[in-house]
């Protein structure tokens, strides 16, 4: 099971899976609430100037997340359809 | 910069909403939805409204209410903050749950953004549970259509339902469709709504509870909904419920042993307390996603690739911060250059009325002093007010919307994210700051959209280190009379552009500082989430724009400016032709300073001006004129040459100027900032900082600066 990694670590272009979110109670709600649940496919489309925060596409909408709040998204490599 | 007479007013500041009805028989209406998702559109188009919209999330932070009448109904239509969820994270999600849940609406109308429905359907499905009349209003179909996005409307309609209604909220149609729509419902129960099933283990929780909570929700609430929130209860929708009901829950002990009991059957099963939160919310979105599969179709391949590409621009590694410099310069230009003809075109013609007053005046042989008070006091500063501020306005006001408008800022809080983060701020800050732009009090009120207490303190305290409106004609004036004499034409505006650019971006510099220091010592903790939604670029609506930021937000200002500007020229005036000893007032009072202006390379009348200059920073500069000229030489102030000459004989040197701008944009904020800061945190702890903060910062820059050239010049 090597393609299991950290969502802060996938490359801008790359597309996955969500397997499990390791945030405390009040971030996985707001996680939540933006449609990142176990199973939904996250794109990331960017990164900022300054390296982080990174864009990622969730459900059509482009979102922003900070390094310490993807580093809890675990993600699996999702097969190109 | 939500500035209106909506978001400035009184009754902006109030988190609760007060509504009016003018009939027994009038319907209420809540428009609910994500943010950002043209919820103001809506409302504007429904109730003829000029409420402020703007491209970027959290907009609306404060409600709105207004009238829509129809052949069947009189409506009263309430905008709702925008929000993910009801579950409450921030001030703004809890203001809107409390409404939806308890503020008595007959029909919610939930508006989505039909680009991304799904996620828009979590809220939705949240809203079902509550509300027995729904309807959707599937929102900005034109931007779907671009993205190839199809929805099979009539599907989604039945699955769901309740009524579907697409919308361009542009579109005068889309609004008739729509209240046509909220007309029908009206007339008939939705009972074929979906519900959300949640696994057994929750249902059978809920079956439990369902007796009792049907006794104490009294047909009031729905009761299913209720049962669901008793396993995930927090304290302030307690705190609601009492209010509402009447009843306080954990007074009611059979009711809480019953909690208990199913809880704790819960547990058993290997489920812990967080889990079943963590299964009700995500059971909302799988049902969204469940909705949606058949439903919404995309075009995978040109999915926003011209968004994209714009980001890479906006955003890139190695042009984002330029761009943003470059922007930021290049609407300074447009102002200082758009705005120096009708300056003073517009100063001419006042001081001319001013003439024609005095020989008015002089005609009917009014008292001296009347004069005095009137004329040369009233008159003059509130004619300066108007030629100095007024055209500046007129440009950057509608020049800033416009960037608000295509989607901008919300790139400029990614962009600027990590230098906030540094400073253990969120960066979300960068917007407030932003708003500061336009006005102070509509940065600190629009803090709201940070979540966590202590960054949006530290947002509130730092949100007077830009400068706003009112402070832009200042540093305008002092940079074109001090610091370009020599340099003419295209250059001279395009020196004095970038000069105001490096001002705003020493003030930006300073933000960061002290939030910083701030985070270092009196709010001090760690940088909390920061989940911001990037939306999609719109087309601005150009002459919708000027209009709009003209007279709801120029207009508006100016008034205040105006109603401030006029007391305080009658009381200069009576400062100065009032003798103590044979000394005016005023010298009294700028003697007394003198020594403090001194050292930091100011004057006693500069100060005072500052002080005066309380209510409104916009008549900072007319008061030190009118104090300059007070003092005996009177000279007729009409052209920048002019002025300076008038400054220069009073001792002004490039020190001056530069020290004047930095307490320009380091000091107290004004009264109306200091007000809302006031009602937004609550404490006169806060309010007292905030004001003592910029002004030490100040004075401690301008005492440095001083110093500093008296070595070297």
């Amino acid at each position: 099971m090597q393609d299991i990694r950290k969502l802060s670590e996938i490359n801008v272009g790359e597309k996955v899976i969500v397997c499990k979110i390791n945030s405390s109670e009040k971030i996985s709600r707001r996680l939540y609430d933006i449609g990142i649940i176990k199973g939904t496919v996250i794109e990331c489309v960017g990164r900022s100037p300054l390296k982080d925060p990174s864009a990622y596409l969730v459900r059509g909408a482009v979102i922003a997340l900070r390094s310490e709040d993807s580093e809890n998204i675990i993600v699996r490599k999702a097969s190109d359809e | 910069m939500g500035l209106t007479k909506n978001s400035v007013g009184t009754n902006a500041i109030d988190s609760e909403f007060i509504i009016n009805k003018q009939n027994q028989k009038d319907k209420i209406i809540a428009l609910a939805g994500n943010p950002n998702v043209g919820k103001s559109t809506v409302f504007n188009g429904l109730t003829g409204m000029k409420q402020h919209t703007g491209n970027w999330p959290g907009k609306t932070v404060t409600g709105a209410w207004g009238y829509c009448n129809t052949d069947k109904n009189n409506y009263i239509l309430v905008d709702i903050p925008g929000t993910y969820s009801l579950i409450a994270n921030s001030a703004e999600e809890e203001v809107a749950r409390n409404f939806i849940c308890f503020g008595g609406s007959d029909a919610v109308i939930v508006v989505c953004d039909s680009t991304c429905l799904e996620r828009n359907l979590n809220l939705v499905l949240q809203i079902m549970e509550i509300s027995d009349n729904v309807i959707v209003c599937a929102n900005l179909m034109d931007e779907a259509n671009r993205k190839n996005i199809k929805i099979d409307l009539k599907k989604l309609s039945e699955r769901l339902g309740v009524p579907v209604i697409s919308t361009v909220a542009r579109e005068k149609k889309s609004i008739a469709k729509l209240i046509n729509t909220v007309d029908k419902s009206m007339m008939k129960l939705q009972k074929e709504k979906i519900k959300i099933t949640y696994p057994q283990i929750i249902e059978k929780a809920i079956e439990t509870l369902m007796p009792y909570v049907e006794k104490i929700s009294q047909n009031k609430i729905n009761s299913r909904w209720l049962c669901i929130k008793m396993l995930d209860m927090d304290n302030s929708l307690a705190k609601e419920l009492e209010k509402f009901l009447g009843i306080n829950l954990y007074d009611n002990k059979e009711l809480i042993a019953t909690i208990e009991k199913v809880k704790e059957e819960i547990y058993q099963a290997g489920i812990s307390e967080v889990d079943i939160k963590n299964i009700i919310v995500t059971s909302i979105v799988q049902k969204a996603e469940e909705i949606c599969k058949g439903v919404v179709f995309y075009d995978t391949k040109s999915k926003s690739q011209y968004d994209r590409k714009a980001d890479r621009l906006f955003t890139g590694k190695y042009t984002a911060f330029p761009i943003m410099i470059i922007f930021l310069a290049f609407i300074f230009w447009l102002t200082i250059v758009g705005a120096n003809y009708p300056s003073q075109i517009l100063s001419e013609f006042l001081f001319g009325i001013e003439d024609k007053l005095t020989e008015f005046f002089i005609a009917h042989d009014s008292p001296k002093w009347l004069h005095g008070i009137l004329v040369l006091g009233v008159y003059r500063v509130v004619a300066w007010v108007v030629s100095v501020m007024l055209p500046p306005m007129a440009m950057f006001f509608p020049l800033f919307t416009l960037l608000e408008d295509v989607g901008y800022l919300p790139r400029i809080a990614y962009n600027l994210d990590k230098p906030f983060k540094k400073c253990t701020a969120c960066g979300k800050q960068s917007l407030t700051m932003c708003m500061g732009f336009g006005c102070n009090a509509a940065g600190v009120i629009g803090c709201r959209i940070i979540d966590t207490e202590r960054e949006r303190l530290l947002a509130i305290l730092t949100n007077n280190f830009v400068p706003c409106n009112g402070r832009f004609p200042t540093l305008i004036s002092i940079i074109t009379m001090f610091f370009l004499g020599s340099v003419t034409g295209i250059w001279s505006s395009l020196s004095s552009a970038c000069l105001l650019t490096a001002v705003i971006v020493l003030g930006v510099f300073t933000t960061f500082m002290i939030t910083k220091l701030l985070s270092k010592t009196l709010l001090k903790g760690r940088p909390s989430t920061f989940i911001l939604e990037m939306p999609p670029y719109r087309r601005p609506q150009v002459a919708k724009v000027i209009t709009r930021s003209i007279f709801d937000r120029t207009l508006f200002v100016l008034a205040r400016a105006v109603v401030v500007a006029a007391p305080a020229g009658a009381i200069i005036w009576i400062m100065a032709n009032i003798n103590i000893d044979g000394q005016s007032i005023l010298n009294v009072c700028a003697s007394f300073l003198e020594p403090l202006g001194n050292i930091m390379g100011l004057d006693g009348i500069i100060l005072m001006a500052f002080i005066l200059g309380f209510p409104a920073n916009e008549i900072v500069i007319p008061i030190m004129i009118m104090a300059y000229t007070a003092q005996g030489n009177l000279v007729d102030m009409q052209s920048a040459a002019e002025l300076k000459a008038l400054l220069l004989q009073n001792g002004w040197t490039h020190t001056t100027a530069i020290c004047t701008m930095l307490f320009s944009i380091m000091h107290w904020p004004c009264s109306t900032t200091i007000l809302t800061i006031k009602k937004e945190t609550n404490s006169n702890k806060w309010t007292f900082l905030a004001a003592i903060i910029p002004t030490i910062t100040g004075i401690v820059c301008c005492v440095i600066v001083n110093f500093i050239s008296k070595i070297f010049i």
